[in-house]
């Protein structure tokens, strides 16, 4: 028992989910326990979204330093609005839309590895000029209409029982699945491999590229089954809706105690760290805080986490 | 065929030249479309901002040699023209302490990389929440003014040259020889390309670190200086761009992400192919919707010619 905790303690995800549950408590306490369901509730919708593009940018992270999909937030606003275009406020035509979306963020992923492989161009920078690419697509695309989603998407993604949003109790049994790929397939030991030392994994006949260009579709595919998700839960697609999933599925991902130099993946800690983001944010709202000091208070509260967390230690 | 013949020699001069030779076809490219653009004022206007950005994308050099990455230069450059804006107009000693303390800044967050061997990555878009944050509570809506002498010295007219270009080539001078050609450079940029030879020579890396860190605050807080010497007014998300512009500058200008290899004069160049880059599309009349997209294309363009230049001499 105290073995099993102390291998708890040690784990680095454990950490999120601490933060987290204080931050609740000292909301709750605050507000003398008025809307503590209802907080919880709004935590693990809002949370779903940063987790599903949390855990492809947590793909890609691990496949090694200097690895990292900077497309996510404009694949998302593409994604979402040619979901919601197809389906044309029809119920009929969800599947299609859904389709169309996956076809959508497979070109995207494709399209990243390409120039990451061929014209040998870094990550940050390939997926970054894709981004370019993507939101001006989205942007022709759209032309700025605001598209209702199909009703039976929208009663879909806001719907929950007893306060569990339905779209959470999916994201949690996708969040069971992936932690058994990464921990115990051959896909998932592959890529810690590759992100650990890749030219010992093509020495022990890992087929490295085959798996980075996976990895990548399936950072783009994440994004747009957020971008579905997303344009159905907040009403229509919007030419933003991505942005701030820029630095939100880089940051959950570290803070939920991935490595950042890759090669060692944690799935449980996108959900603390997912859960400790959005409960900061309504923390300092009902605090009464202004924008600013918000902005000022959640930059300082990562770096604190992830100082007290502790870096790597240089020991490879 | 024709890159596979080129001995190494002239294949490293080739990439070397390269972003040079990309901003004279843009340059060529933009008259070609709108020969008036050719003129002391036409420069002047179209490279405007090139010295902002080109001040950022050097920002931006400095912590890339060391092999970190900051994704909060934006955000701090519209911190610090904020408070050029509020404060060097009228409490220019406040100003200043307020500019320092910004430097200071930066080098404590280099000091905390290095110290807890952080990810720079997380460190700096934390920073970057910071800098808004702040920025938001000094000044809520645009506002506040340039100081004289900066408005000034951001519109000296000097005969038959336009003004961006000789500032751009002083700029990068100056960090040229700083940087690639003094002893104390070569051990900078030893931080990046091998930080255990480094140290085994005895160099402390935190204080290489805490030095090029230091460099960085000192060219963000230029940048902001000479930003609000052109538009006379501060907003804190009026450099947002910055973040993206001074990453892609460092790379178009050959660049490497990993080991120290940097080029102060490719790194002005290629800031300023970017800063023009808007001003062609405008000339082309790609539909706005396009013009992100545009951008975008350029920058694989360049970055594919490079592959092919050096194909065959990276491994």
């Amino acid at each position: 028992m105290t073995a099993a905790l102390r291998r708890l303690g040690q784990a680095p995800w454990i950490w999120s989910f601490v933060g987290a549950a204080a931050v609740w408590l000292a909301t709750i306490a605050f507000t003398r326990g008025q809307g503590a369901g209802e907080i919880v509730t709004a935590a693990l919708s809002f949370a779903c979204f940063t987790v599903i593009v949390g855990t492809g940018q947590m793909l890609v992270i691990t496949t090694g330093p200097g690895n990292v999909d900077l497309s996510i937030p404009a694949t998302i606003t593409l994604c979402g609005t040619v979901a919601m275009k197809v389906m044309n406020e029809q119920d009929s035509l969800i599947a299609l839309g859904i389709l169309a979306a996956f076809a959508a963020g497979a070109v995207v992923g494709s399209l990243n590895y390409a120039l990451i492989r061929f014209l040998r161009i870094p990550p940050i920078i390939a997926t970054l000029s894709m981004s370019f690419l993507v939101q001006s697509s989205a942007i022709a695309y759209n032309r700025g209409l605001r598209i209702k989603p199909p009703s039976l998407l929208d009663a879909f993604t806001t719907g929950d029982t007893w306060g569990v949003p339905w779209i959470a109790v999916l994201t949690i049994l996708f969040s069971v699945a992936v932690g058994i790929v990464v921990g115990r397939s051959y896909y998932g030991r592959a890529i810690s491999a590759i992100g650990q030392n890749a030219r010992a994994a093509w020495l022990a006949n890992v087929p490295v590229e085959r798996f980075r260009y996976l990895t990548y579709v399936a950072s783009a595919m994440l994004a747009a089954i957020c971008g579905i998700l997303l344009a159905g839960f907040s009403g229509g697609p919007a030419l933003d809706m991505g942005s701030e999933y820029l630095l939100g599925s880089i940051a959950v991902v570290v803070i939920g105690g991935t490595s950042v130099a890759g090669g060692r993946a944690s799935v449980p800690g996108i959900w603390g760290a997912a859960l400790f983001m959005f409960l900061l944010v309504t923390m300092l709202n009902t605090f009464g805080a202004s924008a600013g000091i918000r902005l000022v208070a959640t930059g300082l509260i990562i770096i604190a986490v992830i100082a007290i967390a502790g870096g790597e230690r240089q020991s490879r | 065929m024709a890159a596979q013949a080129l001995p190494r020699l002239d294949r490293e001069l080739l990439r070397r030249a390269l972003p040079a030779v990309t901003l004279a076809v843009l340059l060529i490219a933009i008259f070609v479309k709108q020969p008036l653009a050719m003129s002391q004022f036409g420069l002047t206007l179209m490279l405007q901002y090139a010295v902002p950005i080109a001040l950022a994308t050097l920002a931006q050099m400095f912590v890339i040699a060391v092999n970190d990455l900051d994704l909060s230069i934006g955000s701090f450059v519209g911190l610090t023209t904020c408070i050029a804006g509020l404060y060097l107009p009228t409490m220019p000693l406040v100003g200043i302490l307020l500019l320092l303390l910004c430097i200071a800044a930066y080098v404590a967050m280099g000091a905390l990389i290095q110290l807890r061997n952080l990810p720079s990555i997380v460190v700096t878009l934390g920073m970057s929440f910071v800098w808004g944050g702040l920025a938001v509570l000094l000044l809520p809506t645009p506002g506040g003014k340039a100081a004289v002498w900066l408005h000034d010295l951001m519109n000296v007219k000097i005969p038959g040259v336009p003004f961006p270009i000789v500032a751009a080539i002083v700029i990068a001078a100056v960090v040229q020889i700083g940087l690639m050609h003094s002893s104390y450079g070569v051990v900078l940029r030893g931080t990046g390309g091998n930080p255990k030879a480094v140290a085994r020579a005895g160099w402390s890396l935190l204080k290489t670190k805490m030095v090029m860190f230091g460099l960085a605050g000192t060219f963000g807080v230029l940048s902001g200086l000479s930003l609000i010497g052109l538009t006379s007014a501060a907003d804190a998300h009026i450099a947002d761009r910055y973040t993206l512009y001074s990453i892609a500058g460092v790379i178009l200008g050959g660049g490497e992400f990993i080991g120290g290899r940097v080029s102060p004069v490719g790194a002005v160049l290629g800031a300023i192919t970017l800063a023009l880059a808007g001003s062609f599309l405008i000339f082309l009349r790609i539909s706005p919707d396009w013009q992100i997209g545009a951008q975008g294309a350029i920058l694989i363009i360049v970055l594919a010619l490079r592959a092919v230049i050096t194909r065959g001499s990276a491994r």
